[in-house]
């Protein structure tokens, strides 16, 4: 079934879009003459168009499609991913990580690992990100594709290899500042494409309580229209996650192990012209973050709302059986515009899903070409080799994706998909990246055992479950079964079980000197910056009204 | 030698949103003498017209803003 029909001047806007994008990579490629602006965009961007690219960078295929999506089969709660999910990380990465991270001149987050702990646990980190990254790259194809096959008709294969292609060609042409200029236009692109889909959606329901007076009519038992009300008990709220779980899965360890140690976005940061820029960049994108839920949790939640009255005519699509819950945005976007609109929020969706992709492929060749083929293959490579090594890998790293958007179709829905790659990789890495940034005694082989062990163990985890060797309750610590929750449950023993190592391993190994660690050490570092600027000029200053609204928001969808 | 200098980002947002939008606005006002035969849900607000009309202001003025920057 085809949801969205496309007349001649949708398909202008489309042709507009892509070559827009072409034609920024090829103006943009006589500003890429070194290394140094191609794997960090020359180090020269305000903390504005860094703070956006750094938004923009983490809102692909998973932002669009997968949260509204979410959004239908687990109401409100998925908001949790926008607010407790990532404020709390984002300003903590500003405030105390950052200056760490951009003093120290580093290229990429595994860098940050050899110059505190050593070659290998870089090296391990290098590899196990370029894997996750490739992994990651595959759903934003598998999200264009199934966009374009499903809801507009077009060939699966073509789709992806056709918007694998132009991301190749224009993150080869000018790297990561043709990245971070193309994930700034899908920024407005996806506020202007998809926020008259809420307005209108509003507009025919009556108005938000409307829609929640639906929503609950839809479940007496389960409540999709809170936030933390029915956290207490498991089996009231559409997640079925307890509070514990939100807090200590999403809100500390995936959250944090995604928004501080997480290349991919991090790479936008470094890419500031200074470090009051540099810390800026996540606070500022943390007012956006809050956002979001504008657009596609009201989305999700019009969505449920239109489905519970058979007047609507309105119902998501269905595979082999099973509800298609990634339909209700396309959906809805074909319900409320008309030739036109309807070209402008398909355009949104591609951008949203290349950008996604040019992201993962930005930080892929970077990592893959300082961490992996500069630290272990070719340690004498050369400025000019450096760069013709990035631009080979990019063009690798979109033809590996292209083989694992197949792998992600077999999941039932792309967060759950997302959300276990970070529990593999992420989780265990904050805690070395926490351990190692806060306590000097952390050790090299502490670190790298400890990393293993929490990789290892998250991982196997997962393989438990999935082949019903184990229940899955021994991990969620409930009887009700999860997947969101058995993801959040295992990245806090991935990181336990990763913390415990690397402090257990470091009491009985060599520590480095104090003095080997000034600069990569809180506590051993003199931080004196932003001393004489006056605190309403601070990045705390703007971390602390980000704050306050945060927890507004919390109060208020309670 | 002084280093090359480009246009600013915002630079290409305002022209991007005020080609799609001049074009969603035009739209508009056509289906607006020539309507469809199958209309979409709202389609009496009209909010191709509007919304374009929207993104072609913003877009304009980040367009004229920094048409003549340099960075």
């Amino acid at each position: 079934m085809r949801a969205i029909g496309l007349s001649f001047i949708d398909w202008t806007i489309i042709i507009v879009y892509f070559g827009f994008v072409l034609g920024i990579g090829w103006y943009l490629k006589k500003f890429t003459k070194s290394q140094e602006d191609f794997f960090l965009a020359g180090r020269k961007n305000s903390s504005w168009v860094a703070g956006l690219a750094f938004l923009s960078a983490n809102l692909g295929a998973l932002e669009l499609l997968g949260m509204t999506g979410n959004t239908f089969k687990y109401g409100m709660f998925v908001a949790h991913f926008y607010w407790i999910g990532a404020i709390p990380a984002m300003l903590f990465l500003g405030i105390y990580m950052m200056p760490f991270y951009y003093s120290s001149k580093i290229k990429s987050v595994p860098g940050y690992l050899k110059l505190r702990f050593d070659e290998k646990t870089r090296v391990l980190n290098g590899i196990a990100f370029a894997i996750m990254t490739l992994l990651v790259s595959g759903i934003n194809l598998y999200a264009m594709a199934l966009v374009l096959h499903t809801f507009i008709g077009w060939n699966w294969d073509v789709s992806m290899w056709a918007s694998a292609i132009t991301v190749a060609i224009y993150v080869t042409m000018s790297g990561l500042m043709s990245a971070i200029f193309t994930e700034i236009i899908q920024f407005f692109l996806i506020w202007f494409g998809l926020f008259l889909v809420s307005i209108l959606g509003i507009v025919e329901i009556g108005s938000w309580k409307e829609i929640m007076v639906r929503i609950n009519e839809y479940s007496s038992q389960v409540s999709y229209t809170t936030l933390w009300s029915s956290s207490a008990n498991p089996l009231q709220n559409g997640m079925f996650v307890h509070w514990s779980g939100i807090v200590l899965g999403l809100g500390f360890v995936l959250s944090f192990g995604y928004w501080t140690t997480d290349f991919l976005v991090i790479q936008r940061a470094f890419s500031a012209k200074n470090l009051r820029s540099a810390r800026m960049t996540p606070i500022l994108a943390s007012f956006f973050k809050m956002a979001l839920p504008f657009i596609v949790i009201l989305s999700g939640l019009i969505a449920i709302a239109l489905s519970q009255d058979p007047h609507s005519g309105f119902k998501l699509l269905q595979d082999s059986g099973h509800t298609n819950y990634d339909s209700a945005l396309p959906l809805l976007i074909a319900r409320y515009y008309p030739s036109g609109l309807v070209g402008l929020g398909v355009t949104a969706l591609l951008a949203g899903f290349m950008a996604g992709q040019a992201g993962n492929i930005s930080a892929f060749n970077t990592v893959w070409t300082y961490d992996i083929y500069k630290s272990v293959l070719n340690k004498k490579a050369s400025d000019s080799h450096l760069l013709v090594m990035g631009r080979a890998s990019t063009i690798v790293g979109v033809i590996i994706s292209l083989g694992t958007a197949y792998w992600a179709k077999s999941f039932p829905s792309i967060m759950d998909y997302m959300q276990a790659i970070f529990s593999w990789v992420n989780a265990p890495l904050f805690a070395t990246m926490l351990l190692g940034m806060f306590i000097w005694w952390i050790t090299p082989s502490g670190a790298f055992w400890g990393l293993i062990a929490g990789m290892v163990s998250s991982f196997s985890m997962y393989m438990a479950v999935k082949f019903h060797w184990i229940n899955e309750s021994i991990i969620t610590m409930s009887s009700v079964q999860s997947d969101m929750a058995a993801n959040f449950w295992r990245a806090w023993w991935a990181w336990l079980i990763c913390v415990v190592v690397t402090v257990v391993i470091s009491l009985f190994t060599k520590k480095r000197s104090k003095e080997e660690l000034v600069g990569l050490v809180k506590g051993l570092t003199k931080e004196n910056h932003d001393q004489y600027v006056p605190f309403i000029k601070r990045p705390e200053f703007y971390a602390l009204i980000s704050l306050v609204v945060f927890v507004i928001l919390n109060i208020l969808f309670w | 030698m002084p280093e090359p200098k480009m246009k600013p980002i915002w630079f290409f947002v305002g022209m991007i949103l005020l080609v799609i939008g001049g074009i969603i606005f035009l739209n508009g006002i056509y289906l607006l003498f020539h309507p469809p035969v199958i209309k979409t849900v709202l389609a009496d607000m009209h909010p191709d017209i509007w919304w374009g009309a929207i993104m072609i202001i913003f877009g304009g003025v980040l367009f004229l803003k920094t048409r003549n920057q340099l960075v």
